[in-house]
């Protein structure tokens, strides 16, 4: 037993408050506030997390808590296992706690403008931060799957009731894909806990041994159950058709965390699990092909179809699954390893998957950011249709502003944070993947092309009439652009800030011989 | 009988003995409320004697006391299965306090006949011996088949009628069933039966003689397949569970369930391990039939009950996946199997109870089970959409309720015994099962209440909904005590099959 408590008060602060809100206070301005208020700690806290972690020490996983949580000889199976309450973070899982405060605050301030059954909305709200935190924090695989199933309910109450459009369509679709990667990796989770050489659920173990033979399930299909799960999360084409339509109808705060912190929890699990723990993995070089192949088609699928769309919030969502595309680029070349390369010192799926993790963090925020300037510019202009929207630059300068460098690190802008990724992934792939590497750059292009497109149509060109009165963000509603604002630019300018960490977290991955620290 | 028997009986004559007591009072008492609250408080006594029981059966060397002529087993698995009835009746007891009302007139027959089929089932449990078993089933059904028809409305009435042909229908099996055996083996106890199997199978000299066993093996597996409501003997069950007033419902879904599987973990571990290869394949089919069409159907529900009605067929097939989960995993050749069903069945038994209860509760204010009646019932009784709600997602099997673990448990012992088809099928199930149950979650929460009012329930109801929520709860957040009885419990399943030494041919 150990327990050090910041994660696990880092994880349940949220939930503190929402308890804290559904019980004692009455609805009004006040249940804002409070809701703010636990989150600006949460925030703190997860800093401090990051802060706190070590990157040069020896030990991979630091600030533990850990005790026994049941199963004393228990057995499923033949295994007798121990399921324990274990958080920890490494290199990977720091940052990602840290995204997770920014945008549950960046959320909870785009929230004050609701005015329908506020108590729930920021209970589910704070429960949905519980639920994201809890799954980069958990190192245990029972416990991942909770706070990866309590993650759901939140979800889909905040959308169905205060979302627009076809808000409980969406929220079901979201919901049964969902579970539909929930089951897949239940499976997967039992197959693994059943292997007697493993008989574990706990993730840091598992990590360090790596699964490489199964008693029960090929080892093959159990990495397979496992690709299903994450990737309907991440989304991989082909499924990631609920993603547009949860984007569309969700309410804004709920799209910043959507695409700012849950998609990520998709891609976090394939490093954390499909990379980091099948060392041995049979076909690693066709799987690995596989997984190329489908990152390519989703980067071009996701930016061609992104240039049609004429709804704001659909149109940065199919830009979410051109980007995520590139998180699963990395990923391939992390699950082949050096499978892919032809001598030990080209191996260089170490930066691929930094490159991964970077662009996670950073989509992270520059999505949260163009979610949240949609949400502002659709209570302004009642509008989400891009033709309807022109010339809003000249009322709404902060927020045109903020599109603009939004846009621009959307698109790759060297010096903004999105470009960083980028080249880490291309650079980590085009060694194993040269094809595929160049046709997912050419993704990069079209997404100049439908970013500038946007914004020349939404924020320039004559304005219309019925603008003319619009008002630009106040000071609490530019509060939290100014902080997503500042992230992207900060580390567009010094990358190493995170780069450290995610080196440092990838160099702990099995497969990866080449103890890349990336970024230098 | 000797005193020996009358004591390994006498939680079983305790409850009959209370039965009896609350219908003699029934006439006496004015106070009808305090009939309820005896029943409830008199399952004391039985649980009591079980529980003194089960401390004397673990001195014995091998866990087990036997009585009246070999026909009475009393080992752990009987005990957990009296624990589990007296809980599930209990609460039945309490919960029906609000809801007798409409049984105004017999109620003293009402607490009566349910304690009587609650007797049945704790026998049904606890014996070897397929007459008795076929008695034992017999108390079961008959009582429960009178309360079906309790509320005396035409929905009610055809529920019983429907009831009591169908549970003819399937005795007629089951007895079939137990003519070939009995007609091929010589014997209708388990160990002589599993001893004459073997032999048969092993020698051959009886040709075709197994064959005929295995029909009889497949006529008492249909027969139990009623009782369990499985697929395809599952046309009874929503119209009964409709109509039935819904405590009897409830108890119909939960007791009556756990005492079928109890009865065919016996028979099929005590007499029939040697053709387990054979009844695999069949559990596994109808486990995937089960809960492919009880979900598939639900979905098209528009009544609560109906809907818990396909919903407990589908859930009688992930319990058959852990029947159907043979395979040896432990190095004394045990199997984890009946362990895993065990688990799910008391997970299972929290998380219906609460289910019913509130709805129960629910369709008695807004006077109809139609789950567009449930609009907004959030506003009007939040205590009871919540444990309505919590249950439901429970019954998907999301963590951290106890049907997760309960679910955990069934698929890595079916994982082990390869049954990986299987798996795969129970968990594409459970995705389908979340659109409907939250479907009415989402009916609950999310659509503008039709009337005003609050749900006003009495105090002995809360206790008994609080109790189960509790349990959905506790054997997710904290599985070690549960897990540990269920091990101990299946662990003397197989103790009955001594070695296969001396065998004798008939005759």
């Amino acid at each position: 037993m150990e327990f050090n408590g910041l994660l696990t008060a880092t994880v349940f602060l949220p939930l503190a408050g929402a308890i804290v809100i559904a019980a004692l206070l009455r609805s009004g301005g006040k249940v804002h506030l409070f809701a703010t208020l636990v989150l600006l700690a949460d925030l703190v806290l997860s800093g401090l997390v990051l802060s706190l972690y070590d990157r040069g020490g020896a030990e991979r996983f630091q600030i533990i808590d850990r005790f026994n949580w049941f199963g004393e000889g228990a057995i499923i199976g033949s295994a007798s296992f121990t399921a324990s309450y274990h958080l920890a973070v490494d290199g990977l899982s720091a940052p990602l706690v840290l995204l997770t405060g920014l945008l549950g605050l960046a959320a909870v301030l785009a929230s004050w403008s609701i005015q329908t059954r506020v108590k729930e909305y920021f209970v589910w709200l704070l429960v949905l931060q519980t639920a994201v935190m809890g799954v980069f924090a958990a190192q245990d695989f029972l416990l991942f799957f909770l706070f990866w199933e309590l993650e759901l309910v939140p979800m889909y109450m905040l959308i169905s009731i205060w979302g627009t459009g076809r808000k409980e369509y969406s929220a079901m679709k979201f919901l049964v894909f969902t579970i539909l990667g929930g089951a897949f990796m239940l499976v997967g989770i039992i197959a693994v806990a059943l292997t007697s050489n493993l008989a574990t659920f706990d993730m840091t173990q598992l990590s360090l041994m790596g699964i490489s033979s199964s008693s029960v399930v090929p080892v093959g299909l159990i990495f397979w159950f496992f690709v299903a799960a994450f990737a309907i999360k991440l989304p991989v084409w082909p499924v990631h058709t609920w993603l547009p339509d949860a984007h569309t109808d969700a309410p804004t705060a709920v799209s910043i965390m959507l695409a700012g912190v849950l998609l990520k929890m998709g891609g976090y699990g394939l490093i954390r699990v499909c990379v980091g723990m099948f060392p041995e993995l049979e076909h690693a070089q066709t799987y690995a092909w596989v997984l190329a192949v489908l990152a390519v088609v989703g980067v071009l699928y996701g930016a061609i179809v992104t240039l049609r769309q004429t709804d704001l919030k659909r149109l940065i969502a199919y830009s979410s699954v051109s980007h995520m595309g590139l998180v699963l680029l990395g990923v391939a070349v992390g699950v082949g390893g050096g499978t892919l390369f032809g001598s030990d010192s080209e191996n260089v799926a170490g930066l691929a998957l930094a490159g991964a993790s970077m662009q996670m963090f950073t989509h992270g925020t520059i999505t949260g950011l163009l979610f949240l300037l949609v949400g502002l510019v659709y209570e302004k202009a009642h509008t989400r249709y891009i033709p309807d929207l022109g010339g809003l630059a000249g009322r709404m300068p902060l927020i045109a502003c903020g599109f603009l460098i939004a846009g621009l690190a959307s698109l790759g802008l060297p010096g903004l944070s999105g470009f960083v990724a980028e080249v880490m992934v291309f650079l980590g792939s085009f060694k194993a993947f040269a094809w595929p590497t160049a046709l997912a750059a050419f993704g990069i292009v079209i997404a100049a092309g439908y970013i500038l497109w946007m914004l020349e149509r939404v924020l320039f060109g004559p304005r219309k009439e019925r603008f003319d009165l619009i008002t630009d963000a106040s000071i609490l509603e530019a509060a939290p652009a100014v902080m997503l604002t500042a992230s992207i630019v900060v580390i567009g300018v010094y990358p190493s800030l995170l780069t450290d960490y995610f080196g440092a977290g990838i160099a702990h991955l099995s497969q990866v011989s080449d103890l890349v620290s990336a970024g230098k | 009988m000797t005193p020996e028997d009358v004591r390994l009986l006498s939680p079983e004559i305790a409850l009959v003995g209370l039965a009896l007591l609350v219908i003699l009072l029934d006439l006496v008492v004015k106070q009808k409320g305090l009939l309820g609250l005896l029943a409830a408080i008199g399952l004391l006594v039985p649980l009591g004697l079980s529980i003194w029981l089960w401390m004397d059966v673990a001195d014995q060397p091998d866990h087990r006391l036997v009585g009246i002529f070999g026909t009475l087993v009393v080992d752990r698995f009987a005990l957990f299965f009296k624990f589990l009835v007296l809980g599930v009746a209990a609460l039945v007891v309490l919960a029906s306090s609000d809801y007798a009302r409409h049984v105004r007139e017999h109620r003293g027959e009402y607490y009566g006949l349910l304690l009587f089929s609650a007797t049945g089932m704790m026998l049904l449990a606890a014996t070897e011996e397929l007459i008795a078993i076929y008695v034992a089933l017999e108390l079961t059904t008959l009582p429960l088949i009178a309360l079906a028809a309790f509320l005396k409305t035409s929905r009610s009435s055809e529920s019983g009628l429907k009831f009591l042909v169908l549970s003819a229908v399937s005795s007629a099996l089951l007895l079939y069933g137990i003519a070939l055996v009995y007609g091929f083996t010589g014997s209708t106890f388990l160990s002589d039966i599993a001893r004459q199997a073997a032999f048969l199978t092993e020698a051959g000299e009886i040709f075709g003689g197994s064959s005929a066993l295995l029909l009889g093996v497949v006529l008492i597996i249909a027969g139990f397949g009623f009782k369990i409501s499985a697929a395809p003997f599952h046309m009874w069950v929503p119209d009964v569970y409709e109509g039935a007033p819904t405590p009897v419902t409830a108890y119909l879904s939960v007791a009556s369930k756990a005492a079928g599987f109890a009865v065919l973990l016996r028979v099929l571990y005590g007499g029939f391990e040697v053709f387990q290869l054979d009844w695999q394949i069949l559990l596994a089919v109808m486990a995937a039939a089960s809960m492919t069409i009880g979900n598939l159907v639900a979905i098209a529900q528009t009544s609560v009950k109906r809907l818990l009605a396909y919903s407990t067929i589908a859930h009688a097939g992930y319990l058959l996946v852990g029947l159907a989960a043979i395979a040896p995993t432990t190095a004394d050749g045990d199997t984890s199997g009946p362990s895993s069903v065990l688990y799910y069945l008391g997970a299972y038994a929290a998380t219906n109870l609460a289910a019913f209860f509130a709805v129960m509760a629910i369709a008695n204010k807004v006077g109809s089970d139609q789950i567009s009646d449930f609009a907004g019932i959030s506003r009007r009784a939040p205590l009871l959409a919540f444990a309505l709600a919590l249950s439901l997602v429970a019954l998907i099997g999301v963590p951290p309720t106890g049907i997760f673990i309960a679910k955990l448990y069934i698929f890595g012992s079916a994982l082990e015994s390869g049954l990986l088809w299987l798996v795969v099928v129970g968990v594409a199930n459970t995705v389908v099962s979340a659109y409907y149950y939250l479907r009415v979650v989402r009916t609950m929460y999310l659509e503008p209440p039709t009337s005003e009012g609050a749900v006003p329930t009495s105090a002995s109801f809360k206790l008994a909904l609080g109790v189960s929520a509790l349990g959905v709860l506790v054997f997710g957040f904290l599985p070690g005590p549960l897990l540990r009885l269920v091990e101990l419990s299946a662990g003397t399943l197989g103790a009955t099959v001594v070695e296969y030494v001396g065998l004798l041919p008939i005759g």
